[in-house]
This record gives C-alpha cells, structure tokens and sequence, in this order.
C-alpha cells in the first residue's frame, strides 16, 4: 500500500526541503519505490538539494497541463534507482495547478511507487492547499524557536481541519549546548506545546550544509544529522527505533566546544 | 565574572519562550486574548457559584484545537473548564 505524505512547516526556512530530501533518500535505501514532489511552484528547490537541477526537462506545471507524461516529468536520482524526483516549475505561480489536479496525479503515482512525498511551499495559500489536497499524512517541521512553533501550531490545526488524522512532528536544528544552558527549548517542550507524536529531532550540523552544497542528501551517513535523518525514515516506515543517543553526543559536543573555547580563551 | 551574576539574576530565555508560546498560542487557536480567557473563567465560576460551591483557585479553563467534533464532523476548538467542587449542596 503506498502512502503520500507531506512535508510542511507554515514558517519557510526551517529545514521542509533538506527533510523532503533525505527522508526520500532514506525510504529509497531501505528498498522503497519513492517520488518526492517539489510542489513550490515558483521558488523550486528540492532539485537542488538532491543535485539534480541539471536534469529537468519536464515539471510538475507540464504534467498537470497534459505536456508530457508524468514518466517524462520524472527524474530518476544518481544514487538511487528506485527514487525519482518530480520537480516544481520555477517560471509559473501557485495558482498554476489546483488541488483537484494534484489528487489526479497522486492517484495515477501510488499505483507505482510505496511512498510519495510532497516537499510543501512554506505559507498557507494555495501552494499549501496543493500540497496537502492528497496527502495522508504529514510531518510538520519545526526549530526550537517561539516563530517557528507558533506557525507550525497554525499548520497543524489547518491539518487537523483538513482531517488529517496522522500528523508526526520533526525538531530540526537543536542544539543541546542550548538546550543545557536553558537558552534553547528542549525538545520535551516543543512536543508538549505542539502535542502531536515525535518523529524525532535532528541536531544543528555543518554536515547539513555541507551536504546542500554538494547536493547530496546526508541521511544514513555518519554524521549526527545523517543518522537522526535515518532514524526518522525508519520511523515513517513503522519501525521501532530507539531515540539517539542524546546526553553521549552532548557530552561529546561540550567537551569539543569547551575545548575550543579554552584554546580562544588561551 | 559579570557572566556569573548575569546567570544567577536572569530568568532561562527557554522558559520565557515557553511562556509566551503557551499564551500566544490560545490566542492564536480561537482568535481569543488571554483577557478575554480570564473574564470567561471569571463569569463561568459566578454562574457556578450559584449553585455549589467551587474552588475558584484552582479552577481552570483552557482551549483545546483537537477537541471535540461538531455538527459537521470536524474538529474544532473545544472549551474545557475543570472546576473543583468543594461543596455539592446549595450555599
């Protein structure tokens, strides 16, 4: 049974794309059939992330407007076979496509792909109500910071609204030297205030950028964001996985930030 | 050691936060002011007290965005009021 998911957040800037992306990734890894779909029409990015901006021939706009086939849209990745990507047209608005559109195709995808996911438009206009349209499912993300929790509050009630009765949550960019120095939210507080189940956190790491600037997505790696992405596409998928290790890596962050500090300081 | 007392004296901007995201979020959820919020409690423990006599204390009232589902089957913010009664008969 295939499943489509949408990733969102309200608030643009808080990381919807680099989830997209290697979430995507992931569920490709594990032997999933996978399209990821830039629905930000307009301001596309998800092919840049994935590093396949020099491939697009085709986009989301000509596959609604009966250009092409929705296979010639479809690009595949350089590393996964069984993950496509599916990419937002940059020279057309928002009101280019219409939620009955976007729920013809999504059904004439899920009869060939396990997971589908849709990379939302940050906003609530109609790019988010593209996006949302043939969804079953959503992973709102969000960052420790009182803007960013307040949009994705909205977000989830706009979800809720929309009967989406499967709604998981994504910390991105915590930090625990924050979080320890009582500067940061913990994630505890974020779930509590947001009150849907955690998916999981990822920790602030260079890796993530590192990773956008070589257009490789980072999950699975091993890095801090690489194996929080991994263990987040795990639990989309229903698996088990233990939360990781977070007071062994804050130990292990402090001590390496300490140790710069005390060399500043000398 | 300016840093030492700054720490001793300041409340953790992580709670700060806290605090006004729970606010502004009940708010936000209903298009309803925590004003607003307090003089609803404030009228519902007069009613009340009419007929039993309440914890007005303790009571709380907050609003819920998952609540319950109304006539057209869909969710919508839900008034809750936990109000202790410390005495059922009439005053």
């Amino acid at each position: 049974m295939s499943e489509v998911i949408v990733v969102t957040s309200g608030k643009g800037g808080v990381g919807k794309t680099t989830t997209s992306a290697n979430v995507g990734t992931g569920l490709a890894s594990l032997g999933k059939k996978v399209v990821l779909i830039d629905t930000d029409i307009g301001l596309r990015n998800l092919d840049v992330v994935m590093g396949l901006e020099n491939r697009i021939v085709y986009n989301l706009v000509d596959v609604v407007e009966g250009n092409c086939r929705i296979k010639q849209a479809l690009i595949k990745d350089k590393r996964y076979p069984s993950l496509y990507l599916m990419p937002s047209a940059q020279t057309r608005d928002k009101t280019s496509v219409n939620p009955g559109q976007m729920k013809k195709m999504i059904a004439a995808l899920k009869e060939q792909y396990d997971y589908i996911i849709l990379d939302c438009p940050a906003g609530i206009e109609q790019g988010f109500q593209n996006a949302i349209a043939a969804a079953d499912r959503a992973i709102v993300v969000t960052t420790p910071e009182v803007s960013a929790i307040r949009d994705a509050d909205r977000i989830i009630g706009l979800l809720e609204a929309n009967d989406f009765n499967k709604i998981d949550l994504v910390v991105n960019r915590v930090r625990n030297d924050l979080i320890k120095r009582g500067d940061m939210m913990s994630i505890n507080d974020v779930v509590d205030i947001l009150s849907i189940p955690l998916l999981g956190f990822v920790p602030d790491d260079e890796n993530v950028v590192i990773a956008t600037n070589q257009g490789e997505p980072l999950v699975g790696s091993n890095t801090y964001a690489g194996i929080a992405y991994m263990n987040i596409t795990k639990r989309v998928t229903g698996l088990e996985v233990p939360p990781m290790e977070f007071p062994k890596t804050v130990t292990f962050w402090t001590r390496v930030s300490d140790l710069f500090k005390k060399k500043q300081e000398v | 050691m300016k840093n030492i007392f700054s720490v001793f004296k300041r409340k953790k901007s992580s709670d700060v936060a806290k605090d006004r995201l729970k606010i502004l979020l009940i708010s936000d959820r209903v298009n309803c002011s925590p004003e607003v919020l307090e003089r609803i409690k404030a009228d519902i423990a007069e009613v009340i007290s009419k007929y039993m006599k309440i914890d007005v204390n303790t009571m709380e009232i907050q609003i819920s965005k998952t609540g319950m589902k109304s006539i057209n089957n869909t969710k919508t913010p839900t008034l809750y009021a936990n109000i202790p009664i410390l005495d059922l008969r009439n005053k």
